[in-house]
């Protein structure tokens, strides 16, 4: 039992970081009917950043833990959103009118230079950070196993709910939210409505990647080691995580993303840790197949 | 007019060289050093002011050339397909004496034989994403199916390539059976997530199951192809020749890269040929009448579930050759050869080369693999490269180098 709950705190934050990566999927998908590839190298861009921002603060600027968190949080959503913009500015937005596979190719090209240019700006090894905020609340002690919740934990997952709030606000209830669901509906539609398509896209991929960015800060706080290659397994698995919870829906990804992480904790713990990816990979199989609009996904209706 | 434009031009760069300075400050400004205790952190400023530098002249010099070139460069016409065939043509009489030319030399043969890997996996997945229009991202695993088959039945009941082969083909086609046929019931997109799950899958089951693939150590000491039973083996195994003694030659290793040179040549030519033909059945037309509209084919009476799975199957079963040719190849074979990164690599070539164009897979492969072989002193940078190359060429040409389609078939003019 106690064992149990431990995995369902694990996996609960483990879920939180891939729905917040899982987001940014969504939404582009929504929009573009496109698989951005190269999210999950962004998701992995934020973690250098934040990483790299945190050890300025506390070494460099020589500022204390609380503000250096403060600011590599805003760093590493404003810079990775800037770096999410700019790939779509540079690698998809002439693409717009291209045949379907050409910007699918042209993200995974983007994915592939990424990786390697933070392999070599920084170096291929896996970068150590020590913990930074140590320490946790016991919850349930029988004696021989611990169960115990971690600041860190408690902070993921405190801030991934304040971030899916503020999400959702901007989603159903600013302009902004507004031309964004028009665009996902009809985009020929809403641009002769007066919307502007090209910037409702770039808003979609700089709000997608920041989230990505605090995904990145996240893990690297939480796991203290990150190298350029976390982005891949990471970025299918936050597809996986879009996909389940049915692509296109927002609550879905974040559903998604925790049940891919349960998925995840629950199979290490039981079965075998090196088949955790097989697990989450059936389980898209089978829900691909069972129910090919994921959980919360609109059936989609073709009409001739 | 011109001041203006010459202003925005200026804007234009100068925004571009902020945005880059803001990306590079801390990706390329500082640079984290390994040390004893953690992470070390050394300023590299000189750099971030490079990309800056970079970013900003360039954007400055595209700008300025988009105000002269402005329609003045017309594009040039596609080359009408008997050309092309003339093309195709010279292009094996060229693969053909390849190693017999002055220039070539063993390394050159060797590389020639890698990229005529890609070029059989090109023409393969080009069957399932070019003709029947299926998404396929998981395109390497049946290149290791094919390449596991070999190496494992070789080892274990000692047959030889040439009965191998066959069996590895067939082994893929039935692995993309039952891996297809839950898959191609979805829409577009998703096909390609899930193959790449289960390409993803059938890479970890080869890495953690020890007993039979021996796990991340691989495979090793997968037996060489033979000759018609004439080894390439500087001393022969108990009663067979080499083929040295038999053509009365002096050994050299050569004959053995030359020889399997030819014969990855045969089998993508195969490929080549096979598609060609099928092209021209009705499955061939059925697979491109269901990449273009689903709904129609169904109210035709075709069944698009039996005729994806064809696609699908005879793809695999082409990567499956390759696959036992790329295990003979080289002696060894581990999960590390197929990551999705190759899947990746040929989905490219296809791509790049203009979906269904034979010859554009061709010019892609010696692109994206050829190219950089030259480059392997660079090797750091050419996935780096690679990747810019392929974001290059989309812009480029969104739809492929070569990208004309013509109809397969077409009513005669009886006029």
């Amino acid at each position: 039992m106690e064992y149990f709950l431990q995995q369902l705190i694990n996996g609960l934050t483990l879920g939180a970081i891939y729905g917040l990566v899982a987001l940014g999927y969504t939404m582009v998908y929504g929009v573009l009917g496109m698989i951005n590839f190269a999210h999950g190298t962004i998701y992995m861009v934020g973690a250098f950043i934040s990483l790299i921002t945190f050890l300025v603060a506390t070494t460099v600027l020589g500022t204390s833990v609380p503000l250096a968190l403060v600011l590599t949080l805003f760093a590493a959503m404003g810079l990775t959103a800037l770096w999410g913009w700019t790939a779509e500015r540079v690698a998809y937005r002439p693409l717009r009118s291209a045949p379907r596979l050409a910007p699918l190719i042209s993200a995974i090209g983007v994915s592939i230079m990424l990786q390697n240019f933070v392999a070599q700006a920084q170096g291929a090894r896996a970068k150590p950070l020590p913990p930074v905020i140590k320490g946790g609340v016991t919850l349930m002690d029988s004696g021989d196993f611990v169960v115990s919740l971690s600041w860190m934990q408690i902070i993921i997952m405190a801030m991934t709910l304040a971030l899916m709030a503020v999400f959702t606000w901007v989603i159903t209830r600013t302009a902004l939210g507004r031309a964004q669901r028009a665009c996902e509906q009809d985009m020929k539609m809403a641009s002769l409505l007066g919307i502007d398509v090209d910037r409702v896209i770039s808003t979609t991929f700089v709000i997608g990647a920041g989230l990505a960015g605090v995904a990145g800060m996240m893990v690297t706080l939480y796991y203290g080691v990150i190298d350029f290659y976390i982005g891949f397994l990471a970025g299918i698995k936050a597809f996986t995580a879009a996909v389940l919870g049915g692509i296109g829906s927002l609550p879905g990804a974040m559903l998604g993303g925790l049940l891919i992480g349960l998925i995840e904790a629950f199979w290490s713990a039981y079965f075998s840790i090196e088949y955790k990816d097989v697990a989450t990979f059936s389980i898209l199989v089978a829900v691909l197949v069972f129910r090919p609009t994921g959980l919360l996904g609109q059936p989609d209706v073709e009409k001739i | 007019m011109e001041a203006k434009t010459a202003r925005t031009l200026l804007v234009d760069a100068l925004l571009g060289g902020l945005v880059a300075a803001a990306m590079a400050l801390p990706m390329l400004g500082v640079r984290l050093e390994d040390s004893a205790n953690g992470l070390s952190l050394s300023g590299r400023l000189d750099w971030v002011a490079w990309a800056v530098g970079i970013v900003a002249g360039g954007r400055l010099l595209i700008g300025l050339l988009r105000l002269l070139l402005a329609g003045r460069v017309p594009s040039p016409p596609a080359p009408p397909r008997a050309v092309m065939a003339y093309v195709g043509w010279a292009m094996v009489a060229f693969a053909l004496v390849l190693p017999f030319l002055p220039f070539s030399g063993r390394n050159l043969v060797d590389k020639a034989t890698l990229v005529l890997i890609y070029v059989m996996l090109g023409w393969g997945l080009n069957i399932v994403v070019g003709l029947a229009g299926l998404l396929d991202l998981g395109f390497v695993a049946f290149y290791a199916v094919g390449a596991y088959s070999y190496a494992l039945l070789s080892q274990t009941f000692g047959l030889s390539f040439w009965v191998c082969l066959p069996l590895a083909g067939l082994l893929a086609a039935t692995f993309g059976m039952i891996l297809g046929f839950p898959v191609l019931r979805l829409r577009g997109d998703y096909i390609a997530i899930v193959t790449m799950g289960l390409g993803e899958i059938i890479r970890v089951v080869l890495q953690n199951w020890q007993d039979v693939t021996g796990g991340p150590n691989g495979i090793s000491g997968i037996e060489r192809p033979s000759l018609f039973g004439l080894s390439f083996k500087m001393v022969p195994p108990e009663g067979k020749q080499t083929f040295a003694e038999f053509f009365g030659l002096e050994y050299s290793a050569d004959h053995r890269v030359i020889f399997l040179y030819f014969l990855i040549l045969a089998l993508a030519l195969l490929t080549n040929l096979f598609t060609l033909r099928i092209r021209r059945l009705p499955v061939g037309r059925a697979w491109e009448a269901l990449r273009e509209d689903e709904i129609a084919c169904r109210s035709l009476g075709i069944n698009p579930t039996l005729v994806k799975l064809s696609a699908f199957a005879t793809g695999a079963m082409f990567a499956g050759f390759a696959g036992s040719f790329f295990a003979t190849r080289q002696g060894f074979i581990s999960p590390e050869s197929f990551t999705f990164i190759e899947s990746a690599v040929i989905l490219a070539i296809v791509v790049l080369g203009g979906m269904g164009s034979q010859i554009g897979i061709v010019l892609a492969a010696l692109l994206l693999v050829g190219l950089p072989e030259w480059f392997r002193e660079l090797q750091q940078f050419r996935m780096l490269a690679f990747g810019g190359a392929m974001v290059l060429i989309m812009l480029w040409k969104p739809s492929g180098l070569l990208s004309t389609r013509e109809p397969t078939i077409r009513l005669k003019d009886t006029s």
